[in-house]
């Protein structure tokens, strides 16, 4: 994969770099129309705004910026003189042709004299209006001298053109670099809401696809566009200096390629769209159908998803050639048009060069202009199109980085010297949504080493106290206190530090098992997380793997059971030894005999420490000091076993329908 | 690649056309200049304006049939380049359609997505190419060079200097850049990566208070990947300028040479311009050429992707000849069935027998890896039993053709999945014609009346991707919904009741039971509360059957089932 995504990078690269104005005649062909193929464009709402603060991004490097610009301007000033230059080859080259054909020692006039008797007023018109001495051929001094100046041209313009991408090199990487660091840290500032309501793809889009989009642009468009802006100034300049009658023709035929272009892009453009938008679907079915296979068999439904298939394919095969196809008539009909430019300058430039108002070496150099002319011009308006959906790009990150951030830490936060894992609601309210009561006027004392079972059907927003505990959201209204000191008070990471959490969905990150288990303390020895390792019941596990301690957890850690994972997390826990715990016993598809360890390290790991468990198991909730039951994300009862059971309320209903018919049966 | 090949064949008129009006193309293009030396030659340098207009005429006829004639080879390649493309797409299609789960096993549901779409994209795209720039380019600088050799054989000599040099640049960049463009890719997806484990660890990362040391590894990943893009991009504002030289300096040595050749009279000026042009013309198609196969060894990797699964046979066919249907209804029996997946050391399932009946409820337990959802999956005939038989409606499973077995058996497999559509079309997946009161009495039993009720739009509510969120609980009782909708004559349920709570398992099976009261039921499941009530319940550890009974037969029983139920109950509450 890491292939085709890099040759795509060079596919752009060319793209881009194929509209450079290039010598001469005879640019026949290109990859036609390879800005359209791009997938299309998104708009951006603020387009003006996000511009100035795309802008804003680039003041520190504007002296940078500056000095491209001047390098770029000499550059396209060097390339766009230099037709010019080989026109004068060009004469002399001719000039020596015409002089060898005369008699050597007559004078120019003489023999335009001797013309004119003749009849042939054309011819002699044009040779007076030459430098040529009769019976001399090419002055190859003269020749070698011009050819010198236009080898340095080009060679200068070159030099300028290196200097200028060199440079701009380093200053979009350097603005892109800085925008990622800033995505990142603001990614640290943002509430955990943030994260909750957003998808995951999403945002991870904004920091990669989005900033990388940027980076293009930076690097390729910004100085196409000045280089073709200069360009197309230039040109002209040059056109007119030659001949304003020529200059003129060759405008007409300027508005007239653009629009035919801009005509063709434009439906090539929607084709392109639906392309993307049908293959979109395709990919999805085939996608769906893959992931599904067993389903789709059993339920007899294959002949269906072949016939869908077939239908989508055809639709993308549809779009796909019509974009193809229409795209492709581009350059073919960029083609004619120039042609008949030529033709065109051509005819009026070979009627002045014969009544001597014009050289030849001045039309070979203004064919050279005009075709250089429309390229630039294209360039500028594909540049657009780029620019648009880079825009957008900057957009939704300058979006992401406006984002609220979480309240700061108190400017004195309260530290706890010692630590007693009591824990206090004190009439707490709490809602996601304004007009969804979730906790209202919640009061519990939590003394230390207590635990706190939280029960309730599934999806019941038994993560919402852990969320509130661990500050990732903020009470409404009341406090929550720990030994008597509000959280608010505290700063988070302080606050943070006091709470181990093994949670249901097991975060490893890519790195070995030490480093995950490690994980829960900083600068943790080998001992200390070998003795959290035996105490979370995984050593043992760890050390019948090939690399122990230093095996790799892959991205979807296949070679780590659930089970092992929850084990490797509790390890987390023990080593970060937490004076309050949360816990998710939820351990499904987990084996029995892993079940008992993570039950017995469990056991253990609460201990003496106050802890809030998501429970899932009748020993655990029957020795709960408290227990939470929550139903429809609020708590609808609170107390002990025993009194839960006495009030008869929905404790005793999920009681009786779930543990002790099970109790029951057993029995 | 070559093997793809065969999919050009059907359009093999159309090629033939198309590789005729690129020649064409390329002849007319290499015409132009010639007409453009005569333009000068015997129209400017001799003030003949007459000449000029005619040969100009000549040349904007040329210009037109040239533009025609590549429209319509563009209009013919791209035809048949998409065609190609949709035909091999959908062979591969097709051919995943007809794998059982174990080619699917083998290759990966990711791995044939990718090679079904993104493959099949860059396969198509190289036909695209091919049938245009790859046969123009060459045409186009072998032309060229005939031409530039008609005009003056000496000069031509200076393509043996220009080409090798032009190779030598483009030949060096490409091989420092390709290495760098894969170290780009590698490090934005480091970046990918980190960023995507902030995502979904950051309550982990904050309740660890690790955000720092997360920022470090962002650091790193940025720097690093800094620092290579730069390089890459430095290489290109190194080789576009030096690609200009070449081609501009290759324009002053032309003249320089040329007007000696002219001076000498074995040249025309004109022709020195028509040189020029078939030079320029030379240079660009053999860049284009270069540029264009370097694309041939990506495309080769992914023909080779596509021809693997192509030529991939699946493992499970129909019976040539189908046993007679029985009379039977709902019998599902194993006998002595042992399954080893090919190449493994050890069985995964060994001389596994029990049979199960229309009204009874079979419940399968064991540890993880002890076969339990490999032995479920010998019923539809995912897999074919290594040893041993297994009967469906008393007959064996392998010779029935598969439809009809299909048709007998409700499936609801451990990793609910759901369609994109509505919560119907989901549910009457297997039952296209069933009526929305059949549906609602499904939701009921499955206990999602409730939700679906709740949902916005109800039944038409849609669901999956771009549809409302539903919670795996939701979507595992959606999933035997469709099931039941289904009204099978077995139900194979495969731990599907593990992300419900013991509440709704408990009224779930209750109803369930009421439900499949003629149908034979197949339960894998971890929790013992599950299939505490299960007439039958078989007792898997290793893949062996080490016992089979009820709930109380096994509990005085069997010491491994003694052992499953004692991790889940304390003691205390068993005895």
């Amino acid at each position: 994969m890491s292939e085709d995504k890099a040759v795509t990078r060079v596919d752009r690269a060319l793209a881009f770099g194929s509209g450079r104005p290039g010598p001469g005649p005879g640019r026949g062909f290109g990859p036609g129309g390879g800005h359209f193929m791009a997938a299309p464009a998104a708009k951006a709402r603020d387009f003006k705004g996000t511009l100035k603060r795309l802008g804003a991004l680039l003041k520190p490097q504007a002296a940078r910026i500056a000095l491209v610009m001047v390098l770029a301007a000499a550059s396209v000033a060097l390339s766009v003189a230099a037709p010019k230059v080989i026109g004068k080859a060009t004469n002399v080259i001719f000039e020596g042709v015409v002089g060898k054909q005369m008699p050597a020692g007559v004078q120019k006039s003489q023999v335009v004299q001797m013309l004119r008797a003749k009849g042939q007023d054309r011819l002699a018109d044009m040779l007076s209006a030459m430098d040529v001495t009769p019976g001399k051929g090419i002055d190859f001094d003269r020749l070698g001298g011009i050819l010198a100046v236009v080898g340095g041209l080009y060679l200068l313009s070159a030099l300028f053109m290196w200097g200028q991408g060199y440079l701009m090199a380093g200053v979009s990487q350097r603005v892109v670099y800085d925008m990622r660091r800033r995505v990142d840290e603001k990614l640290a500032r943002l509430p955990l809401k943030y994260f909750d309501d957003h998808p995951r793809g999403d945002i991870l889009s904004r920091v990669t696809n989005d900033i990388d989009n940027i980076a293009q642009t930076l690097q390729q468009a910004l100085t196409q566009l000045v280089t073709a802006v200069l360009t197309i100034v230039g040109v002209l300049a040059m056109m007119f200096s030659i001949s304003p009658v020529l200059a003129l023709i060759s405008l007409v035929t300027v508005p007239l390629s653009v629009v035919v272009t801009m005509a063709i892009a434009k439906r090539s453009q929607v084709q392109f769209a639906r392309q993307w938008e049908r293959i979109g679907a395709l990919n999805s079915h085939v996608e769906e159908m893959h992931t599904g296979h067993a389903i789709v068999k059993v339920f007899g439904r294959q002949k269906q998803a072949i016939e869908r298939f077939d239908e989508l394919n055809e639709q993308v095969y549809d779009a796909s050639f019509k974009a193809q196809f229409i795209s492709g008539i581009i350059q073919p009909s960029m083609n004619f048009i120039n042609k008949l430019n030529y033709v065109a300058i051509c005819v009026v430039g070979g009627v002045r060069v014969a009544n001597g108002t014009l050289t030849l070496g001045d039309v070979q150099a203004f064919i050279q202009y005009s075709q250089q002319f429309t390229q630039p011009i294209v360039q500028t308006a594909s540049i657009a199109n780029v620019l648009q959906s880079t825009v957008a790009s900057a957009e939704r990150v300058f979006e992401l980085l406006d984002e609220p951030e979480e309240t700061p830490d108190p400017a004195q936060p309260v530290r706890l010297a010692k630590v007693g894992g009591r824990v206090e609601f004190d009439r707490v309210s709490f809602r996601y949504l304004p007009d969804k009561p979730l906790i209202e006027d919640l009061s519990l004392t939590v003394e230390p080493g207590h635990t706190v079972a939280i029960v309730g059907p599934t999806g019941a927003g038994k993560t919402t106290l852990v969320n509130l505990l661990m500050r990732f959201y903020d009470v409404d209204a009341g406090a929550i206190r720990i030994d008597g000191v509000d959280v608010r008070d505290m700063a988070r990471d302080d606050l943070r530090r006091l709470f181990g959490m093994v949670l249901q969905d097991t975060w490893l990150f890519g790195g070995t098992i030490r480093e995950n288990i490690a994980y829960g303390k900083e600068g943790a020895t080998e001992e200390e997380i070998v003795a959290a390792a035996q105490a979370a019941h995984v050593d043992h596990f760890v050390r019948t793997l090939p690399d122990g301690y230093d095996t790799r957890i892959d991205d979807d850690a296949a070679n780590v059971s659930q089970g092992e994972r929850q084990l490797l997390t509790i390890a987390r826990a023990f080593l970060a030894d937490p004076q309050i715990l949360i816990l998710d016993e939820a351990t499904s598809s987990v084996d029995t005999r892993t079940e008992v360890l993570i039950q017995r390290a469990m056991a253990r790991l609460m201990k003496g420490r106050t802890s809030f468990v998501i429970a899932h198991r009748l020993s655990t909730i029957r020795n709960a000091e408290t227990i939470i039951v929550m139903d429809n994300g609020r708590i609808v009862e609170q107390g002990n076993h025993e009194t839960l059971m006495a009030r008869r309320g929905f404790y005793h209903e999920l009681y009786t329908s779930q543990f002790e018919r099970a109790y029951d049966e057993a029995v | 690649m070559s093997k793809l090949a065969r999919f050009l064949k059907p359009y093999g008129k159309q090629i033939a056309l198309v590789v005729v009006l690129l020649v064409a193309q390329a002849i007319a293009n290499l015409y132009l200049p010639d007409l453009n030396a005569e333009i000068i030659n015997n129209g400017i340098a001799q003030g003949d304006v007459d000449y000029i207009l005619r040969t100009g005429g000549l040349m904007v006829g040329v210009t037109l049939v040239l533009g025609i004639v590549s429209v319509v080879a563009v209009y013919f390649g791209a035809k048949t380049a998409m065609a190609f493309g949709r035909d091999v797409r959908s062979a591969v299609f097709r051919a995943v359609e007809g794998f059982s789960a174990a080619e699917l096993n083998r290759f990966g549901t990711a791995s044939l997505i990718t090679r079904n779409t993104n493959d099949v994209q860059q396969v198509q795209m190289l036909a695209v190419m091919a049938l245009n720039i790859m046969i123009l380019a060459p045409v186009m600088a072998i032309g060229g060079v005939v031409m530039a050799l008609r005009q003056d054989v000496p000069l031509s000599g200076l393509l043996l200097v220009v080409i090798p040099l032009m190779g030598v640049v483009i030949g060096l960049a490409l091989s420092k850049a390709l290495p760098l463009f894969r170290a780009v890719q590698a490090k934005t997806d480091r970046i990918n990566q980190v960023v995507r484990e902030y995502l979904s660890g950051v309550r982990v990362i904050r309740a660890f208070v690790r955000t720092a040391h997360e920022q470090e590894r962002f650091e790193e990943a940025n720097a690093d990947l800094t620092e290579t893009a730069l390089r890459v991009q430095r290489l290109f504002a190194t080789v576009m300028p030096a690609m200009m030289v070449i081609f501009n300096l290759t324009t002053v040595a032309i003249l320089l040479f040329g007007a000696r050749r002219v001076d000498a009279g074995a040249m025309q000026v004109g022709n020195l311009m028509a040189f020029l042009a078939y030079m320029m013309q030379i240079l660009i198609s053999v860049m284009m050429a270069v540029l264009m196969f370097v694309m041939v060894p990506r495309a080769a990797a992914s023909a080779e992707r596509i021809v693997e699964v192509l030529e991939t046979e699946p493992s499970i066919r129909d019976p040539q000849t189908p046993a007679q249907e029985s009379e039977a209804c709902g019998f599902v029996a194993f006998e002595g069935v042992s399954f080893r997946y090919p190449g493994a050391e050890h069985p995964v399932l060994c001389d596994v027998t029990f049979s199960a009946a229309p009204g009874e409820v079979t419940a399968i337990v064991g540890s993880t890896g002890s076969g339990k959802s490999t032995l479920i999956n010998l019923v539809p005939r995912f897999y074919d039993a290594t040893e041993g038989r297994v009967l469906v409606d008393c007959v064996d499973v392998r010779e029935m053709p598969r439809e009809r077995l299909w048709a007998k058996i409700g499936f609801v497999p451990q990793k609910a999945f759901l369609f994109s559509g509505t919560v119907a079309d989901n549910l009457r997946f297997g039952k296209p014609d069933a009526t929305d009161e059949d549906l609602w009495h499904a939701l009921e039993v499955a206990q999602a009346r409730e939700f679906v009720e709740a949902m916005p739009q109800g039944l038409d509510t849609p669901v999956a991707q771009g549809g409302v969120s539903v919670s795996g609980g939701q979507r595992q009782r959606l999933a035997i919904a469709r099931a039941l909708v289904k009204k099978p004559d077995v139900y194979v349920f495969d731990d599907s009741f593990s992300a419900l709570d013991f509440a709704t398992d408990a009224r779930l099976r209750k109803a369930l039971r009421r439900e499949t009261r003629d149908a034979t039921v197949i339960i894998v499941a971890q929790r013992v509360s599950t299939i505490m009530d299960a007439d039958r319940i078989v007792v898997l550890d290793q893949g062996r059957v080490v016992g089979i009974g009820t709930h109380a037969e096994l509990l005085e029983t069997c010491e491994t089932y003694r052992e499953i139920v004692e991790s889940q109950l304390t003691l205390e509450e068993i005895a």
